[in-house]
């Protein structure tokens, strides 16, 4: 039991209910650094990371909160957690893994404004999911962002080259090309696990 | 309306809020990376533009690879040579001697070259290098004045001037070596700032066919190379080269020029006077000659007696 719902909660939260194209959390990095795989990669790599940790420290506060009898102060304490989550894991990158830190660069403080790192600690809380319910669903959530400025970057560095009218040059096409993606993966709402 | 659950609220954020600066203030303690101290300082003499022309991503890489010493202090050509001497001061060594350089762009041909066709297609160099083998100017070697050079150039240094051809505003370029990056007839070259003289012209075809193609295009007659005191002008593949070590700026080779191919292009009366110049010098010597050749003569005859 326990095994099947985490699996659908992953794959749910990868394609059926994918952060970006079925609840349109997380846009802004989304179409800011989409232009080149490498950077899509990165980015997608650092959020996934981020919402794993933020899961988890979010649904500890949550805790909290609840017992403080506080929890319509969810939105800020959670703000509050990520921005130092962040921030602390900036930290400790450099000192002890300067690596992944030169290599996730400018997207990890970055990070700190995306939606869908709050909107994951808040869907936790909505859902009612146990601690490793909401760190499964955290990762996964993650991925599934990874999934899609990959697929993203990859067509956009295509229709670079591609003629497209005068008009459309540039962030409306890639718009276009976002809504097109969204619409496929509503194929996937009509998936069932089990 | 209860306020104890408002005051209540605060102050649990609050705390939340203490906690974590607190943490955070500790773990930057903890986790603090030695920055050299220099870094910052090095950066702030770079040009600050990013403009990549070091080869480096960025001036903060720039900055980074003179620290770690694999590229010199005077790395960043934008920031100019007073910026290299503080950089070598932060870095503890000489400060480097060595000109202000500039870009020049070896061509004045424009409304002077003949062209085989109007080209009207996307506005950039390259492109219109493309179109029929590249032959929109008769000139395999000139400036096409399509501004790719402008284009790339980030300190509004370089434009298309009057004629046609661009041209370098001296005062403005930083010689970040954009422009000689994108122009795809390699026509720009980095010279000293202080000079004067230039050769505008790139033509290395023979004489009678540069001539054919453009109204200032250098033959390589090597009246400039003959002209010149200090050695400083050659033709070099059909086309005169300056030497800047060893050039004076007489502009003596300029007024030599029969194409007026050489910057600063003289005024006719400047051209007047230097060919009478010229013809006096010559006269000068052929009575100097005659002279010695009579007195040589003589001398030979009173031997004889």
């Amino acid at each position: 039991m326990e095994i099947t719902s985490l699996l659908a909660i992953s794959l749910g939260a990868i394609l059926a209910n994918n952060f970006i194209f079925a609840q349109f959390l997380g846009i802004c990095p989304f179409l800011g650094v989409s232009k080149k795989i490498d950077t899509a990669i990165g980015m997608g790599a650092a959020v996934t990371f981020v919402m794993g940790l933020a899961s988890a420290f979010c649904f500890l506060v949550n805790k909290v909160l609840v017992a403080l009898d506080l929890a319509f102060m969810q939105t800020v304490a959670f703000i509050l957690v990520i921005a130092s989550l962040v921030q602390f894991v900036e930290m400790f990158l450099k000192k002890f893994v300067p690596t992944l830190y030169t290599a996730l660069g400018v997207y990890l403080p970055l990070i700190t404004t995306n939606c869908a790192v709050l909107g994951v600690a808040l869907l936790n809380v909505q859902n009612d999911y146990n601690f490793i319910e909401s760190v499964v669903y955290g990762i996964t959530g993650g991925l599934g962002f990874l999934l899609a400025i990959f697929l993203f970057a990859a067509v956009r560095e295509q229709t670079e080259f591609s003629e497209t009218p005068k008009s459309f040059e540039g962030f409306p096409i890639a718009l276009v090309t976002a809504g097109l993606i969204a619409l496929a993966f509503m194929g996937f709402s009509g998936l069932k696990v089990w | 309306m209860d306020f104890n659950i408002i005051i209540f609220a605060v102050a649990v954020l609050g705390a939340l809020a203490v906690i974590f600066g607190l943490v955070l203030a500790i773990a930057a303690k903890v986790f603090e990376v030695k920055v050299d101290e220099r870094l910052p300082l090095i950066q702030e003499c770079l040009a600050g533009a990013n403009c990549g022309g070091c080869g480096y991503p960025g001036c903060a890489g720039c900055a980074e690879a003179i620290l770690a010493g694999k590229a010199p202090v005077t790395a960043c050509a934008p920031a100019g040579p007073e910026n290299a001497a503080k950089i070598a001061a932060i870095m503890g060594m000489e400060a480097p001697s060595g000109e202000k350089m500039v870009a020049h762009v070896l061509c004045n041909g424009g409304t002077n070259a003949k062209k085989n066709f109007e080209y009207r297609g996307v506005n950039d160099c390259l492109a219109a290098t493309k179109v029929c083998g590249g032959s929109v100017l008769d000139c395999k070697y000139g400036c096409l004045g399509f501004g790719s050079c402008v284009a790339a150039c980030q300190f509004d240094a370089i434009h298309i001037g009057e004629n046609g051809a661009a041209v370098v505003d001296k005062d403005a370029c930083t010689n970040c070596g954009a422009c000689r990056e994108a122009c795809p007839r390699h026509l720009i070259v980095e010279v000293p700032y202080s000079k004067k003289v230039f050769v505008n012209c790139s033509n290395k075809d023979k004489g009678a066919a540069a001539a054919k193609v453009c109204a200032v295009s250098c033959i390589g007659c090597g009246l400039c190379e003959r002209t010149c005191k200090f050695d400083a002008i050659h033709v070099v593949n059909n086309v005169a080269v300056i030497d800047y070590d060893k050039c004076k700026g007489c502009t003596m080779c300029a007024k030599a020029c029969p194409k007026n191919a050489i910057e600063p292009i003289p005024t006719a009366e400047e051209k007047e006077k230097f060919k009478a110049a010229q013809k006096a010098a010559a006269e000068r010597k052929a009575a100097a000659a005659k002279a010695a050749a009579e007195k040589a003569a003589a001398e030979a005859a009173q031997k004889t007696e």
